[in-house]
């Protein structure tokens, strides 16, 4: 028995750090947050040179072939950059509705050149999985898809689209189907509604395929909160280290200490939890949607705590602009509440272990 | 990550399993019928005392950590007593394998492991808490006697023990940490006292235990003269292991949920409840991120690679975490959860209420909560020491 990551998804933590630590600083993400730029390509292309794109895709469709865990793995780094991919729903989600639902020529048609990062795939599943607002919703009819989704994943721009329908079966469509982008409060990570009016759409055929994504979607989202809780801590602790006030560095009173100590006595727990998680999705089939359902509300509820504490610890520069903490603040906000909040996510984990209706 | 077991751990897994199911007889609710004989039976088959050596009266199994977590969780699995768990066996049995004499080993270990001598903890003095080292409980040099005198507090078992491990200061000059010793005494010598002190269970679960020129020999220092700062450290870091152990909060956890499935307000579980189901789940979050957590160390541990920060938070979020179960209970009890002692209206025999005060006293004892927070951002995020009063 061993707990704990391999020597090769350490390496694969390391690698995709310091990817993204060169390929996307603080002043990359502000331009593209900033809307200075449609589309943050070129941070994509860079992480495609690491096989980033193909994770998940298997090796004889040009990818890696690795399981929820290293995604997972990587998720945290790019939580903890705020980096602007396509990564949760080009090389997670629409790479497993493929391989889960897919035809052998819808498989050969897109696996290889989402693994490449040649094309990209949106996901808009949001409905299907945590309730309609405002009349959203989409409906098959004759092979072509009619309404629109909100809180389309990764969906602006991309070559391919995975859709659930108001039944919660998974189509695939392709252009022409119009987005538009949701200004909201997380310019790192845009989100689309997606309009269809008569779009051609392709079955995928599992049932489960749907429950599979939102499995995945949970562990991912889970562990890009770890990250930016993890980053928002070891800012706070730097700062604390160098701002001096009443002739000594915050650091070393003990009010500012354990704000710290909390934030780190929440967040490595939760590194387990959501290590789990990924492990539970990819080898323990019976506990996945129950673990899954866990690290989504439970690192929504850290990471909530992380993000003000942490702005706390900085004072009031931590509020700015300048500094740019609340791009982790946001993506923070962001991530608790897309694909389901934590009272409703916590509400399946009751349903799923038969402890709610 | 590997969670399988190797056929050989399968194997001694299902031993457990055999042991516990042919020994079912021996035991009622996770009480045994008769504490010393079970204690005895763990121990010759290698379920307590497990890496003690044999000539310690030990069972002498190499140390496996893997081993010793499958026989906990067997345990609590099946609701099995896991024999004899007090201070003497957790904290003085350890700190005498690494620095007891080789008589001192051979005296104590054997009847502390067997339950026939039971020890207290004579740490904390009304004035020395969380600052122990300023400990004022004075032993004078008499001859080949030291004659102690003072005062300590918050001693469980005081009034069953037949001994003490105590902490004194014998170097009254030294620096405050290097001036105390670490020292063994039977309770029934002359000038002790205890006196009960009652708490908010309104069980007396610990004592006063007062000391006037108490005639103890030089010879019963644990540790050498004015080293007993450093060995109390090496049975904190036991104790401190002990308090936070996520096998027995899960077991908890699975009780309260047992509770709200099987108890109904007005017809209605407890469990339908959207609001206390929400709460429910939120710490069954927490327990599993324990749990998984503990399976790190465990890891860590096996593989010899410092846990860090992993290790530095079980003690502050296990003892809360147990807290807040107990704390649940009561919630969803309602009214109920305001009856104890005694009478037919109780759940649990007022086990919930009982562990929501007592929890308290866990989060404070073996440092506090703040205690513990100063050493995970000191230890584990390298944050400054606050600087002494003298030099502010």
């Amino acid at each position: 028995m061993r707990f704990a990551l391999s020597e090769d998804q350490k390496m694969l933590q390391a690698s995709v750090g310091k990817a993204i630590a060169d390929l996307a600083p603080l002043d990359r993400v502000r331009r593209y947050a900033e809307g200075k730029e449609t589309i943050a390509a070129d941070i994509w292309a860079g992480l495609s040179d690491l096989g980033l794109p193909g994770l998940m895709i298997p090796e004889a469709h040009g990818g890696l072939g690795l399981g929820l865990l290293e995604a997972a793995v990587a998720a945290e780094a790019l939580g903890g950059a705020v980096a602007p991919t396509p990564f949760l729903g080009s090389a997670v989600l629409a790479p497993l509705a493929l391989t889960l639902g897919g035809t052998p020529e819808q498989q050969a048609r897109w696996l290889p050149k989402l693994a490449s990062g040649e094309a990209t795939a949106g996901v808009c599943i949001a409905e299907a999985v945590a309730g309609a607002r405002d009349g959203a919703g989409v409906v098959a009819k004759d092979g072509r898809l009619e309404g629109f989704c909100l809180f389309g994943l990764d969906a602006q721009d991309a070559d391919l689209l995975v859709v659930a329908d108001r039944d919660g079966k998974l189509w695939l469509a392709e252009r022409p189907a119009e987005t538009a982008v949701m200004s909201s409060i997380d310019e790192t990570r845009r989100l689309s509604e997606v309009i269809f009016a008569g779009t051609p759409a392709e079955p995928l055929a599992s049932n489960e395929a749907l429950t599979r994504l939102r499995d995945a979607a949970w562990v991912v989202l889970a562990a890009e909160m770890l990250g930016a809780g993890q980053t928002m801590l070891e800012k706070a602790v730097a700062y604390a280290k160098e701002r001096k006030q009443f002739g000594r560095v915050i650091g070393s009173f003990q009010a500012v200490k354990h704000l710290c100590a909390e934030m780190a006595a929440e967040l490595e727990p939760a590194r387990a939890l959501v290590w789990y998680a990924a492990y539970a999705f990819d080898h323990a089939p019976e506990e996945a949607s129950l673990m899954a359902a866990h690290a989504k509300a439970h690192l929504s509820e850290i990471g909530r705590f992380v993000a003000r504490t942490s702005t706390e610890v900085h004072g009031g520069i931590g509020m700015t602009d300048l500094l740019g903490l609340h791009y982790w603040f946001k993506r923070l906000g962001q991530n608790r509440q897309l694909l389901g909040g934590p009272e409703k996510v916590r509400e399946y984990a009751a349903r799923v272990q038969g402890l709610a209706a | 990550m590997d969670l399988t077991l190797t056929p050989e751990m399968a194997r001694f897994r299902d031993e457990v399993r055999a042991f516990l199911q042919a020994h079912r007889s021996e035991y009622d609710a996770g009480q045994p019928k008769d504490v010393l004989a079970w204690q005895r039976l763990l121990i010759d088959n290698g379920y307590a005392a497990r890496t003690i050596p044999k000539a310690y009266g030990g069972y002498g199994a190499e140390p496996d950590i893997l081993k010793s977590r499958i026989i906990t969780e067997e345990f609590i699995r099946a609701d099995a007593p896991r024999g004899i768990a007090n201070q003497g066996v957790s904290m003085l049995v350890p700190t005498l394998l690494e620095v007891g004499s080789e008589e001192q080993k051979k005296q104590w270990i054997g009847p502390t492991l067997r339950g026939e001598v039971i020890w207290c903890q004579g740490y904390s003095e009304p004035g020395a808490g969380s600052d122990l080292a300023s400990l004022q409980t004075k032993a004078i040099e008499a001859g080949d006697d030291f004659l102690i005198s003072g005062q300590k507090i918050w001693t469980s078992t005081a009034h069953q023990a037949d001994m003490i491990f105590c902490l004194v200061r014998t170097e009254p000059d030294a620096p405050k940490h290097e001036g105390i010793s670490y020292i063994l005494f039977p309770m029934t010598t002359p000038g002790i006292e205890v006196r009960p002190l009652t708490t908010m269970t309104g069980h007396a679960e610990f004592n006063e235990v007062f000391f006037t020129d108490v005639r103890v020999p030089k010879a019963n220092v644990v540790g050498g003269r004015g080293r007993g700062w450093f060995v109390a450290n090496t049975t904190l870091k036991h104790e401190r292991g002990m308090l936070g152990d996520p096998n027995a909060t899960e077991a908890r956890l699975n009780a309260l949920i047992e509770l709200m499935k099987t108890e109904t307000v007005g017809g209605e579980r407890i469990i339908d409840n959207p609001l206390f189901r929400d709460r429910l789940m939120q710490l069954q979050a927490r327990v599993f991120a324990m749990k998984f957590n503990g399976m790190r160390l465990l890891t860590a541990a096996q593989t010899g690679e410092g846990a860090g920060l992993a290790g530095l938070v079980v003690k502050l979020q296990g003892c809360e975490l147990n807290h807040q179960i107990a704390a649940l209970a009561i919630d969803a009890l309602g009214e109920l959860g305001i009856l104890y002692h005694d009478g037919p209206h109780l759940r649990a025999r007022g086990n919930w209420q009982r562990n929501y005060m007592f929890d308290l006293g866990l989060i404070i004892g073996g440092g506090t909560a703040q205690i513990q927070k100063n050493i995970i951002s000191e230890r584990g995020l390298g944050m400054p020491r606050e600087p002494s009063p003298a030099k502010a």
